[in-house]
């Protein structure tokens, strides 16, 4: 396949690999470099980059997956809101087997009656609006700058047909803010991000100079294991001779100025909001609410959704996976109580998680 | 969840705001509304959850990739 197949090419792997020994042979000490995109994670794992690498070079995930960092009490809310009998509530598939407060999931309760349907796009839950008239079609928004975007367009979409049985329960983050939060984490000690490729897509490169300002390196990377080994040798560069940029490495996939139309459309339709992160708490301004001229599309406007006192297990140790602080084996549960097919935490559940991908995947 | 994968475009519909995009030999349809340039058949587009959201420049892409391929036959980097 064009654009996949060139960038697993073994000559420039094994090329690529040998400058970065050369590279990794001038450090002083090991280095710490974080990926935040779920798909990023699957893609260190699925290729073995971790066993590729020389010791000193140290690559721990981040918040990356958009299943993963939704809140308990997102969750228990979701859950809530399917359980309406009116309801039709739809949202990506991963996400239907999170488990909420008390062990219920989208999917168990799908199974008991209530009306629970995956979708591949908000512009899907959008037809199933115009098809099921006599339903509320609310689709449940997750992700990150790629992908919010995209239900901002269906947003205004509804909008022009007129649509009144179609919301948004929206739980989109923000990339910037949570990296920002974690390049001042002390105990990970960060020297370097990859950013996001496709985040990168729409919000562009110069967001990122907050990283190479307080000295640490950014190398905004793509998703094959060319783009990810550059993309390490790009900030093994940066370390070595001096911090001077963020680095581009995702050229196909990436103009420096993003996308703006994508943006622009995100602006009119979403705000930012404080919202609350699975494992990290509250951040300001680092989440989405739709603006006050769409709220005949936002769920909370449709329901009285109710605070719900949330209660995330204590022995699931997501919270610290999330912000790089422990690797997934470190849980007493991964691999044991806790698999792919039966997850007992979201970074288990979603295909993009760092405890599923270190069980598919494992590094030693 | 939703990965963004390129396809190449086969076909234009609904008064071209969507276009049939192939990749691997499966075709999907995807939106154009988020793209602020033009796009002709044979392109290939970035997809993401239905829409397409950057149009990649195949001949940039070449020649960056060859680029690679000769700081690393030459032991630039
Ligand atoms: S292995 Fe399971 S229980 Fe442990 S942190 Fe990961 S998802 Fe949570």
């Amino acid at each position: 396949m064009k654009f996949i197949d060139e960038y697993r090419s073994p000559a420039l792997v094994s090329g690529l690999l040998l400058r970065i020994k050369k590279k990794a042979a001038l450090l002083s000490r090991t280095i710490t470099i974080m990926e935040v995109c779920g798909s990023h994670t699957t893609a260190i794992g699925r290729f073995g980059i971790r066993r590729l690498l020389p010791e000193n070079i140290r690559l721990v995930s981040g918040p990356g997956c958009p299943v993963c960092v939704t809140s308990t009490q997102d969750i228990d809310q979701a859950l809530w809101l399917a359980s309406r009998p009116d309801t039709l509530f739809t949202s990506y598939g991963d996400l239907l087997r999170v488990p909420g407060s008390h062990g219920n999931s989208l999917e168990k309760i799908r199974a008991t009656g209530a009306q629970v349907k995956t979708v591949h796009s908000a512009l899907e839950a959008l037809t199933l609006a115009q098809t099921h008239p006599d339903q509320k079609v609310v689709f449940m928004g997750i992700g990150f700058e790629t992908t919010s975007p995209t239900v901002a367009a269906a947003v205004l979409k509804a909008e022009k047909l007129n649509l009144n049985n179609f919301s948004i329960f929206c739980s989109h983050k923000l990339m910037p803010p949570v990296m920002r939060l974690l390049l001042d984490e002390q105990e990970l000690a960060l020297d370097g991000f990859l950013c996001p490729g496709h985040v990168s897509t729409i919000i562009g490169t110069k967001v990122y100079e907050f990283i190479t300002d307080s000295g640490r390196a950014a190398a905004v990377t793509g998703f094959e294991p060319v783009d990810i080994l550059e993309g390490i040798y790009l900030i093994l560069e940066e370390l070595t001779n001096g911090i001077s940029k963020v680095r581009l490495q995702y050229q196909r996939g990436v103009n420096s100025q993003g996308n703006p139309k994508a943006r622009e459309l995100l602006h009119e339709v979403f705000e930012p909001a404080t919202v609350n992160w699975r494992g990290l708490g509250q951040i300001p301004d680092s989440g989405l609410t739709l603006r006050k001229e769409f709220s005949a599309f936002d769920a909370g406007c449709h329901f009285v959704i109710p605070e719900i006192e949330s209660q995330t297990n204590s022995s699931c140790r997501c919270g610290e996976v999330l912000r790089g602080l422990i690797e997934p084996a470190a849980c007493k549960m991964f691999g044991s109580t806790c698999t792919p097919n039966n997850p007992f935490g979201p970074c288990m559940v979603s295909n993009e998680g760092s405890c599923a991908a270190a069980f598919r995947y494992p590094a030693h | 969840m939703c990965i963004s994968f390129p396809g190449r475009i086969i076909a234009f519909k609904e008064d071209d705001c969507l276009a049939v995009i192939e990749i691997g030999g499966t075709r999907r349809e995807v939106s154009l509304d988020l793209l602020d340039e033009p796009v002709t058949l044979n392109d290939y587009l970035l997809c993401h959850a239905g829409f397409a959201i950057h149009k990649i420049d195949a001949e940039e892409a070449e020649k960056s990739l060859a680029l690679l391929q000769e700081i690393i036959d030459n032991e630039i980097y």
